[in-house]
C-alpha cells in the first residue's frame, strides 16, 4: 500500500519545494519543514492536495502527523483503511 | 459579532488602517468600504506632481477587508485577539490591476472565501470603484499565527 502512496505524495510535494531544493532531495525520512524548507502555508496546501488526491479528510489536529514523509504516508494509509 | 465589532478588532490603526466599514458579511463572503483620504502622506511621494494610490496600498486594503476582517468574523467564537495573543501574515497574492485609484476615491472590496483551514485563509478578492469598475482583482491568502509576533 505505502509503495503506491509514496510516489503520489512525492508528486504532490514537488511544486511546493523552494527553488533551491532539488526534488531528488525528497526521501521517506524527509521532514517537510526542516529538511525540505517547505513553509507552513505550503504545508496546508500539501494537506489539501493530499485530501483531494486520496479522497480523505485530514482533521485540524492531525496536521502535526504530517511533518515527515513517513508520517504522512502512515496517516494516509490509516485514513484509507478506515474510509 | 456586529460589522462594527469586526472593524474594532482589526490590528491596525492610523496611518495604516484601510477599512472604513464592513457592509456585508457571511460565512463565505465579506464586503467592505474605504475612502482614500487625500491627506495620506504617501500621496506626497507617489508620484511627484501626480498623486495616485500605490498598488501595494490597494493590496493592503484588499487584505485588511478580504482576509483579516473575514477571518476575524469566522473566528468570532474562538479566543483569538490580533491585538494581543495572535498575529496574521500575508502569504500569497496574485493580483492584476485594471484602474488607478486617485485621492478621495471610495472603493468597495468584495471577498469570496475559497477555504479557511489549518489557520490559512484563501479568498478571491476584488476591488471596485464608485463607477462599479474593477480596480484590482486576485487571489489572496494569509495565515493566522497563534502566539505573539516574535514566536
Amino acid at each position: 500500500m505505502s509503495q503506491d502512496i509514496y510516489p503520489k505524495l512525492k508528486e504532490i510535494i514537488k511544486p511546493y519545494l523552494p527553488e533551491d531544493v532539488n526534488p531528488d532531495a525528497i526521501s521517506t525520512e524527509s521532514h517537510l519543514v526542516t529538511d525540505l524548507n517547505i513553509n507552513s502555508t505550503h504545508l496546508v496546501d500539501i494537506v489539501l492536495d493530499v485530501e483531494d488526491a486520496f479522497d480523505i479528510t485530514i482533521e485540524d489536529d492531525e496536521l502535526d502527523n504530517m511533518e515527515t514523509v513517513d508520517a504522512s504516508i502512515a496517516l494516509i494509509e490509516q485514513k484509507l483503511a478506515t474510509r | 459579532m456586529t460589522k462594527e465589532e469586526i472593524v474594532r478588532k482589526l490590528p491596525y490603526t492610523d496611518p495604516f488602517l484601510f477599512v472604513d466599514k464592513i457592509t456585508k458579511v457571511t460565512q463565505t463572503h465579506i464586503t467592505g468600504e474605504y475612502t482614500f483620504d487625500e491627506n495620506h502622506t504617501f500621496y506626497k511621494g507617489h508620484f511627484v506632481n501626480f498623486p495616485i494610490t500605490p498598488g501595494v496600498i490597494l493590496l493592503e486594503c484588499m487584505q485588511q477587508i478580504g482576509l483579516v476582517s473575514l477571518g476575524i468574523y469566522l473566528l468570532r467564537d474562538k479566543d483569538f485577539d490580533l491585538k494581543s495573543n495572535s498575529t496574521v501574515a500575508m502569504v500569497e497574492n496574485e493580483a492584476r490591476f485594471y484602474k488607478p485609484v486617485f485621492p478621495n476615491e471610495k472603493v468597495t472590496v468584495l471577498s469570496d472565501l475559497e477555504y479557511f483551514r489549518f489557520f490559512k485563509l484563501k479568498s478571491k478578492v476584488k476591488m471596485v470603484n464608485e463607477a462599479g469598475e474593477t480596480v484590482c482583482s486576485g487571489v489572496f491568502s494569509g495565515i493566522l499565527k497563534p502566539g505573539d509576533a516574535k514566536s
